[in-house]
């Protein structure tokens, strides 16, 4: 692992809804490497937007709140420039949005938006720059590239508007990729070759990808480290291989658990009782995921429980994962609560 | 509980669309996004439509509830021809096809309310007083797992996988006969989806609906689905109960796609890529095996009862 490209401190993102504010980022502290891949997963709603979006600084100003420090190669971004973060934006970091719909121009074409930032950022010909374009195109994996180049996003189908998000992140050759569900909308054919892609740049250019997927499989074949958020909080970080074969919250242990490919066709699927209330419901104090896991004493979850180092590099907040019997979550089981 | 006669037959579908260029801004060439599709969905039945991005599965689904036209074939629903259906008529009949778009945002109505966004297709066709469509659709919003004051808030407001749930409450509210799913967990975590993905199948016991379940995930279409077919280029390439295919697949892309799936367990992942590497090599030098002399994918041919594949 290379030094650090990214250090977030205590983010705090909070967006303003009717008159008050409500934070859906909580005090998240994170790091990435060079030549790291740091997954994030969690449930819907738990924030893993609105903390890549904090990062390359797009949240609309005046209905969000952003607090901590993002610290790129040394600077903070949240106290830059419009300009300066403009420069870094689409250059130093490239960002793949979840929404490739909204993130696209829909009266331009496709090559225009790929060209758009080498324009700003790349000392290139136009002739260049169609060619790197064009490259771009055929390397995330869309055959008739010529023909797409000069379509508008309408006449795409969804994963080759998501494969033209990426090709446009990647245009300025990133150091830090952010990549928000990026192969979402992609068969695992087309998925493979573009991690395959995205681990080549990565190497060639020593840079960091911040990967936020829902996608399990995709986690424990490409994250070196993976983040678990929920409710807005970090509940668990550890390398890949940590978090996989002994995954200590409860709420980690319950995502893995709920893969439908382990399941009985037709049977119904494993899910975590309750749900991620919305920003105003969710309740500040003590455990956030007490009432998931309604089946353990409330007592143990009066007090907000904090990230702790457990075993070198695994890091959990939970005040209750030793009273739950070791469960590698892979034979279907529930977790057995015991006191 | 099944009909003999198909719910929906989709008949030799095609969907071009015509690629424009030169002075005139001329149709130059077509873009044959579905090419001479056929297949059948039974009521109550889920059928999968499972392939490459860009291989026309949405097109396909679009056209079926009328919203690109076809360039020919048939698209029966309920023995009836929905092309000839004109007014009220067409609209009566059309009620009863709902879609779950691929693009939750760009499908949902920014400027509108929660509430306005699924309520809409109530109005259109049933008399309800505020009180009774406030509380059908908040019921609707739990049961896709979302906080019933949801209705109060606009798209924007929600994360992408809430989005995707709306226009899934939104497409339930008129109870209609097929729902045709484009993507419909994809922008899920596993444990949300699981929770839609029983509760699609508890609605589809209560109602006796029919989807058509358009996905890239295989894991999941295995699990929900009864049939499955697998599209190449705007063609279908197999066909078969959803366990035949998944575990007999016989078309080269089929296992191509099977082999692709990303494998959770570190033990099994060496294995894994050592049956990518034989199955990639093997595609790479099959063309014989996907097209015929004209460059023209094959037709499907039955190998069971329920199973066809497009081999020579
Ligand atoms: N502009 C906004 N105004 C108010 N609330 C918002 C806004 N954007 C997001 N939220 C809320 O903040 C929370 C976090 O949303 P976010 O988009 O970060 O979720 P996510 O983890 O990316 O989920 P998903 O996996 O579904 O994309 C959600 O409860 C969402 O409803
Ligand atoms: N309105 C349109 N105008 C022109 N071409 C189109 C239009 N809609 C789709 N196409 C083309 O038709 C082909 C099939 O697109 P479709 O959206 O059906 O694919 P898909 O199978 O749904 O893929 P994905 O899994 O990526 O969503 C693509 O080549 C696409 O570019
Ligand atoms: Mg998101
Ligand atoms: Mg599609």
């Amino acid at each position: 692992m290379g030094k650090a490209l990214l250090e977030i401190e205590n983010l705090q993102t909070s967006f303003r809804i009717k008159g008050t504010d409500y934070a859906a980022v909580d005090d998240v502290s994170l790091c990435i490497h060079e030549d790291e891949v740091l997954a994030i997963v969690g449930e819907s709603g738990c924030g893993k937007s609105a903390l890549a979006l904090s990062i390359i600084g797009l949240h609309e100003p005046r209905v969000t709140d952003l607090r901590g420090a993002i610290r790129f190669e040394g600077e903070n971004l949240l106290e830059l420039s419009r300009k300066k973060l403009n420069e870094i934006r689409g250059k130093e970091i490239g960002m793949v949005f979840q929404d490739p719909m909204t993130a696209l121009n829909p009266l331009l074409t496709i090559g225009s938006q790929i060209e758009e930032p080498m324009k700003y950022h790349m000392d290139l010909s136009r002739i260049a720059r169609k060619e790197r374009a064009l490259d771009l195109l055929r390397r995330v994996g869309i055959r008739d590239e010529a023909l797409v180049h000069a379509r508008y996003p309408h006449e795409l189908s969804g994963g080759m508007r998501q494969r033209v998000v990426i090709a446009i992140a990647l245009a300025c050759n990133p150091r830090l990729l952010i990549a928000d569900e990026p192969t979402t909308a992609l068969d695992v054919t087309i998925q493979a070759q573009i991690m395959e892609l995205l681990k080549t740049l990565q190497s060639e250019m020593q840079s960091g990808i911040l990967l936020i997927t829902h996608d399990l499989g995709v986690v424990a074949e490409t994250a070196d480290r993976v983040a678990v958020m929920y409710a807005g909080q970090i509940v668990e970080l550890a390398e890949v291989d940590d978090i996989f074969a002994r995954p200590l919250h409860p709420y980690t242990r319950s995502l893995f658990q709920s893969n439908p490919a382990k399941m009985p066709r037709k049977g119904r699927l494993h899910v975590i009782q309750g749900r991620v209330p919305n920003l105003e419901n969710l309740k500040r104090e003590g455990c956030r995921f007490a009432d998931r896991v309604p089946w353990v004493p409330k007592t143990e979850h009066a007090r907000s429980p904090v990230l702790q180092e457990v075993k070198r590099g695994h890091f959990v907040r939970c005040t209750c994962y030793k009273n739950f019997h070791f469960n590698t979550g892979r034979s279907g089981e529930k977790d057995v609560a015991t006191s | 509980m099944k009909k003999m006669s198909p719910l929906l037959s989709v008949q030799r579908l095609k969907v071009y669309f015509p690629i424009r260029g030169g002075f005139w801004h001329r149709a130059i060439d077509h873009t044959r996004a579905t090419d001479d599709v056929s297949f059948e969905i039974m009521e109550g039945e889920t059928y999968g439509l499972v392939g490459e991005s860009g291989c026309g599965k949405t097109t396909t689904g679009r056209a079926i509830i009328g919203l690109h036209k076809a360039t020919s074939g048939k698209i029966l629903f309920d023995g009836i021809d929905l092309a000839k259906l004109r007014g009220k008529e067409r609209r009566r009949r059309t009620k009863d096809i709902q879609m779950v778009f691929q693009d939750p945002y760009a499908s949902l109505n920014g400027r509108k309310k929660v509430l306005d966004i699924v309520a809409e297709p109530l109005r259109n066709f049933e008399r309800m007083s505020p009180q009774e469509e406030k509380r059908a659709v908040q019921t609707l919003l739990e049961r896709v797992g979302l906080d019933a004051d949801a209705a109060y808030r606009y798209p924007h407001q929600f994360s992408g996988g809430q989005r995707q749930r709306i226009g899934i409450a939104r497409a339930l509210t008129l109870n209609p006969k097929l729902i045709i799913a484009d993507e419909p967990v994809s922008a899920l975590d596993v444990s949300v989806q699981a929770q839609v993905l029983n509760f699609m199948q508890d609605i589809q016991k209560e109602f006796n609906l029919a989807y058509l379940f358009i996905s890239h995930d295989l894991g999941v279409v295995q699990h929900i689905c009864d049939r499955i077919g697998i599209m190449y280029r705007g063609r279908l390439v197999e066909e078969g109960l959803a366990e035949e295919v998944y575990s007999n697949p016989q078309h080269l892309y089929t296992k191509r796609l099977i082999s692709a799936i990303p494998e959770m367990e570190p033990a099994q992942r060496l294995a894994k890529r050592r049956v990518r590497q034989s199955v990639q090599e093997q595609y790479e030098g099959a063309y014989d095996q996907f097209f015929d002399k004209d460059g023209k994918l094959f037709d499907l041919k039955k190998i069971s009862k329920t199973h066809s594949v497009a081999v020579p």
